[in-house]
């Protein structure tokens, strides 16, 4: 028997980083989920076709999707950004250890070993790549769909600017960008739920709660001064980077507090995991 | 039994104290260990001493502690107190060097039901930072293989009968070369024959030079193959020590049933067996070294109507019986 090696490889947590991804986007349940985040798209495509657009009325990138096929991504996004991106982020994060803990895998990650610390970095980065993954499917659908069915070319931005074809591709995906990590920092505060309970579902229904209640909050004028604080707050920008020039306003705090929500939350899961008494 | 401790001969090995001081000579160390949920004391003041090479039985009743043991050796859980030692490193401090030496099965199986069991290895192969993606399809197919499940590799893990899932996790404990096993209930759930393969597989392994950790409430399914005993009764480690030791090896007891006990005893004590006791219809005594043979043909030929004669080895089942009380009931 040979003596085993004791030197840990440098590409191993890219290797066990693509075992994560290959394990979330391999599994039936979330394919049927990426499946749903596509339909909307297809389904915005199809019916502004069929009804002929109808200038005026419905949400603003809705009216101009008979002008310009890029804008079914960004009508796509507006709607899926209430419920159906955050509970897909919900669905994945939430899972992430108290899935493989429900399951009683996490005990033999961990005696593999995996560090902690590396266990949670490697599934943070696999909700991280799979926030980006789900909204740029929705994105790129929307885009295939709306230069089928409605063309490209030019985009008259709602500031009355006319950006080229190219600008235009790369101002939605800037959107697309803008509105994943919001996303992200939402799957930061999923998987700290996820290191509190052995119930994955349990998890991923405290988020989609948790990300809903915000949304409410919101909306209430009395808690205005709670506003600015509130992790949903700023993801709606996302429509600035359409104008010209971009307001970077809401966008730039959008990130900025994207980015301490990240740090805080992986604070605490990482508080709450690292001793934590494994006994599922 | 002539079992004997196999001790390996040094091996390269990383951690400080290597060579120095009896720890080194131990896979397994613990001093103290306690852990308490609670006012629950689950694990009370153990203190394990698995020597290299041994093919440890650690045996207690259902919830008599040794899964949890099992868990703070493979840091999963905090001991409340006490120290632990893994391959001559301190744990939890050392487990980034000491687990990847260690393959272990915990608890009964678990795996992802939706992937195949080839699969399923591979994930956690991929977990493992010191093994070597070019080899990992060889290693997984050769730990299938071993367990005898290569013809099953594809099929999904829920497809799995419990006594392929239980292979399953005996393979994943088995993806590289280890030092090291921590076997909780390996035969939970196996029929006759994977029990036997099961037992044949340790003996293969400590062969080789691997130290076994084999933990059971059923110590009929591990006596064979253990060099090594510890018994847990409520938490505490209430015996330890070499099988053969315990098992009272070398101190058979002889009984005699006989019409004339009073004179098979002095028969006894003329052939040099001490402790000789005289019941009604029977006599006994501690063997020793003197040939059974001998004892009977001494007494027949004092004219001892000898109506039975029995040698008594006091076997560990006997031990565990007086060591945990009433046979292996769960504890409290």
């Amino acid at each position: 028997m040979s003596v085993v090696e004791l030197s840990p490889r440098r590409t191993a947590s890219a290797r066990f980083l693509r075992s994560e991804l290959w394990l979330i986007f391999g599994r039936r349940r979330n394919q049927a989920g990426l499946l749903v985040l596509m339909a909307v798209p297809i389904l915005v495509a199809v019916a502004v076709r069929l009804t002929g657009g109808g200038h005026g009325d419905g949400p603003d990138f809705f009216s101009s999707i008979t002008d310009n096929g890029l804008f079914v991504a960004l009508a796509a996004l507006t709607l899926e950004l209430p419920l159906f991106l955050p509970l897909a982020v919900a669905a994945i994060s939430g899972d992430a250890i108290a899935g493989e803990a429900n399951l009683g895998t996490l005990r033999y990650l961990l005696a593999v070993p995996v560090q902690r610390t590396r266990l949670l970095a490697v599934k943070y980065l696999a909700i991280v790549v799979f926030s980006f993954a789900a909204t740029l499917l929705v994105t790129l659908t929307g885009i295939v769909m709306g230069l089928a069915l409605f063309g490209g070319g030019s985009m008259t931005l709602f500031s009355g600017t006319e950006i080229g074809f190219g600008e235009a591709v790369g101002r939605v995906l800037m959107a697309t960008a803008y509105l994943s990590v919001g996303f992200a920092s939402l799957g930061a505060v999923g998987i700290f739920v996820s290191t509190l309970t052995e119930q994955p579902i349990g998890a991923t229904i405290a988020v989609v709660i948790y990300c809903v209640a915000n949304f409410i909050i919101d909306t209430i004028p009395q808690l205005g001064w709670l506003h600015p604080y509130l992790i949903t707050h700023y993801w709606t920008s996302f429509g600035d980077l359409l104008r010209s020039p971009i307001a970077w306003d809401g966008v730039g705090s959008g990130l900025f507090l994207a980015a301490v929500y990240i740090l805080v939350f992986w604070c605490a899961s990482w508080a709450r995991f690292a001793g934590k008494d494994v006994t599922s | 039994m002539t079992q004997s401790v196999r001790l390996r001969p040094d091996r390269p090995s990383p951690g400080p104290g290597h060579g120095a001081g009896t720890t080194s000579d131990l896979a397994i160390a613990t001093e103290g260990l306690t852990k308490r949920f609670g006012h629950q004391t689950a694990v009370d003041t153990i203190a394990l001493r698995v020597p290299r090479g041994a093919v440890y039985g650690f045996l207690g009743p259902n919830g008599s502690g040794k899964t949890t043991t099992i868990r703070m050796l493979l840091s999963l859980v905090t001991p409340t107190a006490g120290s632990i030692e893994i391959l001559g490193l301190p744990m939890p401090r050392g487990a980034g060097r000491a687990l990847p030496r260690v393959g272990s099965l915990v608890e009964g199986p678990a795996f992802h039901p939706y992937l195949s069991g080839r699969a399923n290895l591979r994930r956690l192969d991929a977990a493992d930072r010191y093994a070597d993606p070019a080899t990992a399809d060889r290693r997984i197919d050769a730990a299938l293989d071993r367990v005898g499940l290569l013809a099953a590799a594809k099929k999904h893990y829920r497809a799995y009968s419990l006594g392929m899932r239980q292979r399953l996790a005996i393979a994943a404990a088995l993806l590289a070369p280890r030092d090291l096993l921590v076997l909780d209930e390996p035969t939970n759930g196996l029929d006759p024959q994977g029990t036997r393969e099961v037992r044949s597989l340790i003996s293969t392994l400590a062969t080789d030079g691997t130290t076994v950790l084999v933990s059971s409430h059923l110590l009929s399914e591990v006596e064979q193959v253990c060099s090594h005993v510890g018994v847990m009764h409520v938490g505490r480690l209430v015996a330890q020590g070499r099988a053969a030791d315990l098992r009272g090896d070398g101190d058979p007891r002889v009984r005699v049933d006989t019409a004339q006990p009073e004179d098979a005893a002095r028969v006894l004590r003329e052939k040099g067996l001490a402790e000789v006791t005289v019941g009604i219809g029977r006599a006994g005594g501690v063997l020793g070294v003197v040939p059974a043979e001998e004892v009977v043909a001494a007494l027949v030929h004092a004219g001892v109507p000898v109506q039975g004669f029995v040698v008594d080895r006091p076997s560990l089942e006997d031990l565990f019986v007086s060591l945990t009380g009433e046979g292996f009931d769960v504890s409290g």
